[in-house]
């Protein structure tokens, strides 16, 4: 049985392009990595979603150690699911957490908050949904961590778990304290 | 009950399969006639009991026993029955069982009408069928079982989705699968010619048919699939280089290498190796096809439910297939006897040329598909290929197989020249010529590339039936000895013209409707009136409907031409209570040469609606190109001569000597 | 009462999604409106499953539609105008891939391997002995 190297070709080739289908099963090809990382967070300036509180602008986000913002709305399903994690966070003092309410109606994402409670230390509303576009936002929930120097070090698409918590966020939390 | 039944013959199925998958193999090593004569019985007995438990599973669709999981997951008492019968492969478990009962069919129809082929080659063949069925049927009986219950049984079913209920879709998958699967025969022969370690002219006998079958299917499924995403998905594209679409283009693309390779395996027993690797890749891009529309690995229009651990499955049974063929490929190829030489410029260097540009066609479609998921391995990026990747890349590589598909029926076996051949073509070029330089001239030197397009598809049309022309000494003899000789060519010949000429078709539909469509959106009130190509359109009336399982708004219109009213068209917008989902059912116009499309869009709430309108000129031509090559296939099928045996052989007439090019 | 109610359902229903180009998207000038549906026929939906935002009826396509445009109408010139999307949403958002060191490959692939199969052809033709005569019979059907 005399081998060729161009019969081979095909039996390599096909070797190679299993292996790659075999690592892209547990890929996930929807889910997009952010253009923001390791750059500063784009500026805006949202109105507060209780008439009377002051504006949720990036400016003042900066220089008070980690901030956690988080893209949510009350029609998005999704957010349910993380939204007990949320709460029980929401009480951490080592971060603050604000929110973005995404394309909704002041009233619904009011009446969404006083049902399943409201974890945010500020919340600012983007009806037009132009903020959550300068931040790359194509879903809800979306979070991002900013560190003290306004630069975003982690973008989270979709609801957060424990896991994702404790492997991805603790860490930035704990640096960010080191740093104060 | 029956599901149990039906899940129970799929158990004993898969046995049967694991019987015809290796006795026989076997068998045919040891020369042993009745473990050899077994493959055939196992065949058929598979086939009837996949066949049992295809109806077991109709059959609860069609009584709406929403006791069987997959039933209440896809159905509803309220859908039309063909509809409950078409769900039944409107989803992950039905289809893949759909699929595999093809399989069985295949394997049995060689089993019972394949008298005259050689019983070990027989037998190997279908045990090699029998493993890929077994594979499969182990992949539903383990992963993915249609019969699952569901306790307790629902009083209602949570319906299918609605872009489903539809004819064009009900057919599609159908015709799809009987060319994806149609091509496991090529490729199971190829497999048992390699274990037996010859490859001769009988075998490229055998093997034509079932290529030429499969691939008549696999172009008019991809076919109706594009006409159906045309009518149904409301923005008038017909191909977008999905994925999946071009995971159902590839195995064509090949397939379409392979049916000529062949001819040249079967008339001058030359180019063996190639056409053997050809009906491997052909069937392994079916496989992979089936994977990626499964596993989820790629983003595309079609979503089964995915699934990971089914993906892996897949990729498992795909190592073993393709891997395993591949492999034995490279170990026996070099023992397998080597061709009849021919010269630089013949028949078979033509048809060589045909496979070396279908298989550089194929593999940028790959590349176009599988590259974002490359590079998203690499880590950093992520990447999408859309269309102007393969305007820039495809189009011009498929240009030569387009200038040089015609030439080839007019090349001797052997040895010829270059001259000689086109020569004979000599009007067919000089009109393409023409075509060009008039549609350049009318357009006072705009659109070049598409009087290029026209003029090369010109070529192709007159080009293909210049094999007629010659043949029947049109022009030189009279009209009625013309005719006498086309009524006695063999129907072989017209598959030949028919399926070249539908390809020039397309090719005519494409470049005309890419550069002349034109469209119009706008806000229309009651009683507006606009226009679109060379006909007026108004809206005479909105109104609220009610259909079976959908509610929906529907807009009258009537398209009127200088004037005069000659039509009333209706599109509407369909809502889907129970899915909460919406389709578009269009309103398409069509004289065959043209298209006049209207989709209908948003209401409001003023008393205007959305209105978005289209003209495609040429575009009917697209599809009925598509079918006539496939039609021209199913007649090259029924052309005698295909299904002569080879102990028949001194049965075959003799041709008359006015055949095409006669001996110069 | 019936009808009243399906009306009311219909209007709930769809006017919650824009229907692809909505005629009140459109700009004024046509030139500008024919350069916004150029760039927009080339930027990926990123909720869709392989649609461009020209054709999506999804609401982050619209959203992007009104930016396109707007930015056209700032003075944006057409690369510009991708090139705020991208800076958002990454190389993904692109229809035709960029041609940068990790996709010059995807690029350069098929036509480097249309010459290399021509060439490989053309070696196998060359190392044939030369047969000779060709067949008189050149019938497809024939031998």
């Amino acid at each position: 049985m005399k081998l060729r190297m161009a019969t081979l070709l095909p039996v390599g080739l096909f070797a190679v392009m299993g292996v790659v289908l075999a690592v892209g099963l547990n890929r996930d090809p929807k889910v997009l990595p952010s253009t923001l990382l390791d750059k500063p967070l784009p500026a805006f300036d949202l109105p507060a979603l209780e008439t009377g509180l002051p504006n949720l602008r990036s400016a003042e986000l900066q220089g008070k150690g980690l901030t956690l913002i988080n893209v949510f709305g009350s029609w998005c399903v999704s957010c349910r699911y993380e939204h007990p994690l949320l709460l029980r966070v929401g009480k951490d003092t080592r971060f603050k957490l604000v929110g973005i309410d995404w394309k909704d109606a002041p009233e619904d994402a009011k009446q969404y908050l006083a049902t399943y409670g409201n974890p945010y230390a500020q919340i600012g509303t983007d009806q037009v949904g132009r903020t959550a576009i300068d931040l790359g936002v194509s879903g809800a929930p979306e979070t991002f961590a900013v560190d003290a120097n306004g630069i975003v070090r982690l973008r989270v698409p979709g609801p957060l778990t424990p896991e994702i918590w404790d492997k991805q966020i603790e860490p930035l939390i704990k640096e960010a304290e080191k740093a104060s | 009950m029956v599901a149990e039944f039906g899940h129970f013959a799929l158990i004993l199925a898969l046995m049967a399969s694991l019987v015809q998958a290796s006795l026989p193999l076997y068998g045919a090593h040891r020369q042993d006639q009745s473990l050899m004569l077994l493959a055939s019985f196992a065949a058929v007995v598979a086939f009837l009991l996949v066949s049992t438990s295809f109806g077991a599973l109709a059959w609860a669709f069609v009584s709406d026993d929403f006791s069987v999981r997959l039933v209440a997951a896809n159905s509803q008492t309220t859908k039309p029955i063909i509809y409950k019968i078409s769900g039944v492969w409107a989803n992950h478990e039905g289809s893949m069982l759909l699929w595999v009962m093809i399989l069985t069919v295949f394997a049995a129809l060689i089993a019972l009408f394949g008298v005259n082929i050689p019983r070990p080659l027989k037998a190997r063949t279908l045990a090699i069928q029998g493993m890929i069925a077994s594979a499969f049927l182990a992949f539903l009986v383990f992963t993915s079982n249609p019969f699952l219950r569901l306790s307790p049984a629902p009083d209602e079913g949570s319906g299918m989705n609605p872009l489903l209920q539809d004819p064009g879709l009900a057919i599609h998958p159908p015709a799809l699968y009987m060319g994806y699967v149609g091509f496991s025969v090529a490729f199971a022969f190829a497999v048992a010619a390699l274990i037996e370690g010859k490859v001769d002219a009988a075998w490229a006998r055998w093997v034509r048919p079932w290529v030429l079958l499969a691939w008549c299917f696999l172009t008019l499924g991809i076919t109706l699939g594009s006409f159906w995403a045309y009518y149904i998905l409301g923005w008038g594209g017909w191909w977008f280089w999905d994925p999946v679409e071009n995971v159902s283009f590839m195995p064509w693309l090949v397939g379409t290498a392979l049916l000529h390779s062949a001819l040249v395996v079967e008339r001058r027993h030359a180019l063996v190796g190639w056409t053997i690797l050809l009906a491997i890749l052909t069937f392994s891009l079916s496989l992979i096809g089936t994977f990626v529309v499964r596993s989820g690995v790629l983003t595309s229009v079609h979503s089964f439910a995915t699934d990971p651990a089914r993906g892996l499955f897949i990729l498992l049974i795909i190592f073993g297939a393709t891997g395993g063929a591949l492999l034995l490929y490279a170990l026996r190829i070099p023992q397998v006897k080597k061709g009849v030489p021919f010269g630089i410029v013949s028949r078979e260097s033509g048809l060589l040329l045909n496979n070396v540009f279908l298989v550089v066609a194929a593999a940028t479609v790959f590349f176009g598909t599988f590259w974002p998921l490359f590079i998203d391995l690499m880590g950093k990026d992520k990447i999408s290929v859309g269309v102007p990747y393969y305007n820039l890349t495809f189009v011009p590589l498929f240009i030569p197989i387009l200038l040089t598909m015609v030439i080839g029926p007019f090349f001797k076996w052997k040895r010829d020249e270059v001259r000689t051949a086109v020569k004979q073509l000599n009007i067919p070029l000089l009109a393409g010529v023409l075509v060009i330089l008039a549609v350049a001239g009318l357009n006072l030197g705009r659109h070049l590339f598409t009087a290029a397009g026209i003029g090369i598809a010109v070529w192709i049309i007159l080009g293909s039936l210049w094999v007629f022309v010659k043949r029947t000494k049109l022009f030189q003899a009279t009209l009625v000895q013309s005719l006498t000789i086309l009524w006695q060519t063999p129907r072989a010949y017209f598959g030949l013209v028919m399926g070249h000429m539908g390809l020039g078709m397309v090719l005519l539909a494409i470049t005309i409707v890419t550069t002349w469509q034109q469209e119009n959106i706008l806000s229309m009130r009651i009683g507006d009136q606009t226009k679109i190509g060379p006909y007026g359109i108004r809206l005479t009336n909105m109104e609220n409907v009610q259909g079976p399982n959908y509610q929906a708004e529907r807009g009258t219109f009537e398209l009127s031409s200088g004037g005069q009213v000659f039509r009333v068209m209706t599109a509407e917008r369909r809502f889907y209570p129970i899915q909460q989902s919406q389709t578009n059912q269009t309103a398409i116009r069509t004289n065959l040469i043209s298209n006049t499309y209207i989709a209908l869009g948003d209401a409001d709430n003023n008393g205007t609606w959305t209105v978005r309108l289209y003209y495609h000129p040429m575009a009917p031509f697209l599809w009925i190109g598509g079918f006539i090559m496939a039609l021209g296939g199913f007649i090259s099928l029924s052309d005698r001569r295909f299904r002569v045996g080879v102990g028949q052989r001194a049965k075959v007439a003799v041709l008359p000597r006015n055949v095409v090019g006669a001996a110069s | 009462m019936i009808r009243a109610l399906i009306a009311a359902v219909f209007l709930a229903v769809f006017s919650l999604a824009a229907f692809a180009v909505n005629p009140d998207e459109m700009l004024q000038d046509p030139a500008q409106e024919a350069r916004a549906r150029e760039i927009s026929q080339n930027l990926r939906c990123l909720v869709c499953q392989n649609q461009s935002i020209d054709d999506s009826n999804a609401s982050l396509a619209k959203d992007l539609r009104v930016i396109v445009r707007e930015r056209i109408t700032a003075g944006d010139t057409n690369e510009q105008v991708v090139d705020y999307v991208v800076k958002r949403y990454g190389n993904y958002v692109l229809l035709k891939p960029p041609f940068q060191a990790d996709t010059a490959l995807l690029w350069l692939l098929p036509f480097i391997l249309m010459v290399v199969a021509l060439g490989g052809a053309w070696t196998y033709l060359r190392q044939q002995p030369a047969p000779e005569e060709g067949d008189a019979v050149n019938d497809i059907l024939d031998k």
